[in-house]
């Protein structure tokens, strides 16, 4: 094999299969990317078993091939040459090394036969659609702070993609909970996306798509079966298997009867739940909201470290309450606002909370207050 | 040379019984009224709670543990003369006392008296460290003047008042550091005042093996042997550098305990790192439904000394020991520490859940660690299960029930599997 390819290319191809391998595993070929040149396209590619991505690149391909080396090293050398070098691969099947060239900078790797490289076996895709990248990213943007880093319930940890009835009708939802907080996501079914069965996509799947939805108008096509998903891009493939657990029914847990509300613009809330959890020094700080006739006081009281208080106008009409929050998460649901004010329903300071933006019911949250 | 009666706490001249009340128990030592570092340990604990409140029990070797299989947690100093120790397994020890009686612990009561003598400590310094529920460091220097007697009557006055208030005794230990002060409490019990001065340090040292220090179990006894240290004589001939070179941060400590040196403080705020309990089964168990039971019962005593201390654990650990006694353990960081029961048992089931393979087990382990105040537990409830909150009303209740009419008034069905 050897090829030529622009620095810039290949650092966008070879960064996204290194941030896919483990850093810690035993068996070395997943350290590798599989490199195989054909025609006028190289790919790189790279699985940790469970995630296998795909990235497409133009080169000029002298001579056709194939070879594994080194994710990482790979990603650090073309990292670190100079933007605009031109970079030729030229594997050596005899001394079984890759030469990396650029202008005077010349390296050498180890690299490991490409038949060793494990190959992500293909589903059956039951279910085949196209989504625009804006309302992808929207949908797991906004609901993955809430997936669950808990081992025992491993259902929790990724992010629940599912066809939904709604009240706006049937539409693709995203929902990840952690127990303490709960993120509902919706947006409009793309066509032949009906028959999608809902699964559950990993924490670690749901970083790497990420990258691919960065161009709005780009169109992803979506592949989904029982045990894997597919994103793909014209240049990245990304095959994921799901987490096989059923998630649990969140129906149950969104409050539909809570009716004293709150509404308050979101950043001034953010900053001001932000500066007086500043005093308390816990792992879980707990702010307190103290609710009254068009007033909101948020104060947490940490005996050990200092007390702290603010007063935010709000629009508030109901009777008097009190309820505690983790700030973290208060901060975390406020942050997920981005247009208009955040409208927060209550009932009493042991029920969850809904919050949404504005009168949109097409991202709500969910957060289990604490005791204070 | 200064001396103290321990029964009239009077100070009176070296003599082998007490001029004023004729007691023979009188204390000398060079050093007896400037010593402030103590170590006190009851004497046989749980035994003689049980003894106090049971006095039919006061002559007969009584043996405080659970099951054919399980270990002794305490023999009363009648069984002990038969030979029979702490950490002993029953059958052995049954063997060794067939004649004695066996009652499993009564952890509340412990914890109740154990209060109890923790507010006579508090009297004589802020500086209480406890160890456990009947052991406890204490630090009596510059309370003279507050007390108006040195530390040595003020630590005789305490055991005499714990055994004529509370109905237990105990052993002090009294030197010049914790390390000394925990050797000597061990030196002459039960009832015992043991004193290693600083003058007597090295003499005392000499010849003694390194198991003496607290800490240096089978497996550090056996690296310390192999590098041929068996006694403190053996580790004094040692370099600091070549047992750090060779222990580590230990082989540093080691250098130091070697000359009878421990600069470590007497701290109140050196609490309790976690909670656990265990049991060992008459026979191996496989049947997930029956260790199911146990996991129960044993969060239930967990919690039964969180809520007891008023604290609560963050990290829960399930413990497991296989039939071929290889160790398997199984621990969960979780977002709001715990110390209810229903908590760190269903927390212990899904660790439970995680453990695939069919073993039988030997033994089985509920910890929790990770501790905080209880002001700062269970504060939030759980989305994904909305009955948690009406469960911890129950357990609440039947706590107050319980606190009421006594332990067995009300308990789960779940308990009796």
């Amino acid at each position: 094999m050897k090829i030529s390819i622009e620095r810039s290319a290949l650092l966008k191809a070879v960064s996204q299969a290194q941030s896919v391998v483990e850093r810690r595993n035993t068996i070395p070929i997943l350290a590798n990317v599989l490199i195989e040149a054909e025609g006028e396209t190289v790919s790189f590619r790279a699985t940790d078993l469970d995630i296998e991505v795909v990235d497409k690149a133009v080169a000029q391909v002298e001579r056709a091939g194939a070879t594994t080396v080194s994710a990482v090293t790979l990603h650090e050398i073309v990292r670190k040459l100079p933007d605009g070098a031109l970079v030729t691969l030229t594997d050596d099947s005899a001394t079984g090394r890759l030469t990396v060239a650029a202008g005077r900078s010349n390296f050498s790797l180890a690299t490991l036969p490409r038949e060793d490289f494990p190959i992500m076996a293909n589903a059956e895709y039951t279910s085949n659609f196209s989504a625009k990248a804006a309302e992808l990213r929207r949908l797991f943007d906004k609901s993955k702070f809430a997936i669950s880093t808990e081992e025992t319930r491993y259902y929790l940890n990724g992010v629940y993609m599912h066809i939904a009835d709604s009240e706006e009708g049937r539409v693709l939802r995203c929902v990840a909970t952690d127990g303490h907080r709960l993120a509902r996501i919706d947006s409009e079914m793309p066509a032949d996306a009906a028959d999608m069965p809902g699964v559950i996509v990993p924490r670690k799947t749901v970083g790497e798509l990420r990258k691919l939805l960065d161009d709005d108008d780009m169109q992803i096509a979506v592949s989904v079966s029982e045990t894997k998903v597919r994103f793909a891009t014209p240049a990245i493939t990304l095959t994921s298997k799901v987490i096989d657990g059923t998630f649990p029914d969140y129906t149950r847990v969104i409050p539909q009867g809570n009716t004293r509300k709150l509404e308050v613009d979101a950043a001034e809330f953010a900053k001001a739940v932000d500066r007086v959890a500043t005093v308390s020094s816990e792992r879980s700080r707990a702010v307190k909201l103290a609710l009254d006739e068009d007033r909101l006081i948020l104060s947490v009281n940490a005996p050990d470290s200092g007390a702290a208080e603010e007063e935010l106008a709000v629009a508030y009409g109901d009777e008097r309450l009190e309820i505690g929050f983790n700030a973290k998460y208060l901060l975390e649901i406020a942050n997920q606002v981005d247009r208009e004010n955040a409208v927060f329903m209550f009932n009493s300071s042991g029920d969850p909370t809904l919050m949404r933006e504005g009168d949109d019911t097409s991202a709500v949250y969910v957060v289990m207050p604490m005791r204070v | 040379m200064p001396s103290l009666c321990r029964d009239c706490l009077k100070e009176t001249l070296p003599a082998v019984r007490c001029p004023h009340c004729r007691s023979p128990r009188v204390l000398s030592h060079p050093e007896l009224m400037s010593l402030t570092i103590a170590h006190m340990d009851c004497d046989a604990f749980y035994a003689s709670v049980e003894k106090r409140d049971n006095p039919e029990l006061q002559d007969k070797p009584l043996i405080i543990g659970g099951g054919k299989r399980g270990v002794v947690s305490t023999a009363c100093y009648i069984a002990r003369l038969k030979g029979v120790r702490s950490a002993m397994p029953m059958f052995q020890a049954l063997k060794k006392c067939p004649e004695a009686v066996v009652l499993p612990p009564r952890m509340s009561a412990y914890v109740e008296v154990s209060k109890q003598v923790r507010a006579m400590m508090d009297e004589l310094t802020p500086d209480v460290e406890p160890l456990s529920l009947d052991e406890a460091f204490m630090d009596l220097g510059g309370t003279q003047k507050l007390h108006g007697a040195p530390p040595a009557v003020m630590l005789a006055r305490l055991v005499k008042r714990m055994k004529d208030e509370i109905g237990i005794t105990g052993s002090i230990g009294l030197s010049h550091n914790k390390f000394l002060a925990k050797v000597a409490s061990d030196l002459d019990k039960p009832r015992g005042f043991s004193i290693i001065g600083a003058h007597d340090t090295a003499d005392f040292l000499e010849n003694k093996p390194v198991r003496l220090i607290w800490g240096i179990g089978p497996a550090a006894q056996e690296s310390l042997e192999k590098a041929g240290i068996r006694t403190f004589s053996d580790l004094l001939r040692w370099d600091q550098d070549d047992l750090i070179a060779r222990f580590g941060p230990m082989g540093f400590r080691l250098w130091h305990l070697a000359r009878g040196q421990d600069k470590r403080r007497v701290s109140a705020n050196t609490p309790v790192k976690s909670i656990s309990k265990e049991t060992t089964f008459s026979d191996d168990i496989t049947d997930r439904a029956v260790l199911d039971g146990y996991i129960w019962r044993l969060s239930e005593q967990v919690s039964d000394v969180a809520k007891a201390r008023d604290i609560a654990g963050r990290v829960v650990t399930l413990k497991l020991k296989r039939a071929n006694f290889t160790a398997l353990s199984r621990r969960i960081s979780l977002r709001d520490a715990t110390q209810m029961t229903d908590k760190i048992y269903r927390t212990a089931r899904d660790l439970m859940k995680q453990v695939s393979e069919d073993s039988a087990f030997r033994l089985i382990g509920v910890g929790i660690s990770d501790l905080i105040p209880a002001d700062n537990a269970d504060r939030s409830g759980d989305l994904l299960d909305p009955d948690a909150a009406k469960r911890a009303d129950v357990e609440r209740a039947a706590d107050s029930i319980r606190q009421k009419f006594g332990k067995g008034a009300i308990s789960k069905g779940r308990s009796l599997r």
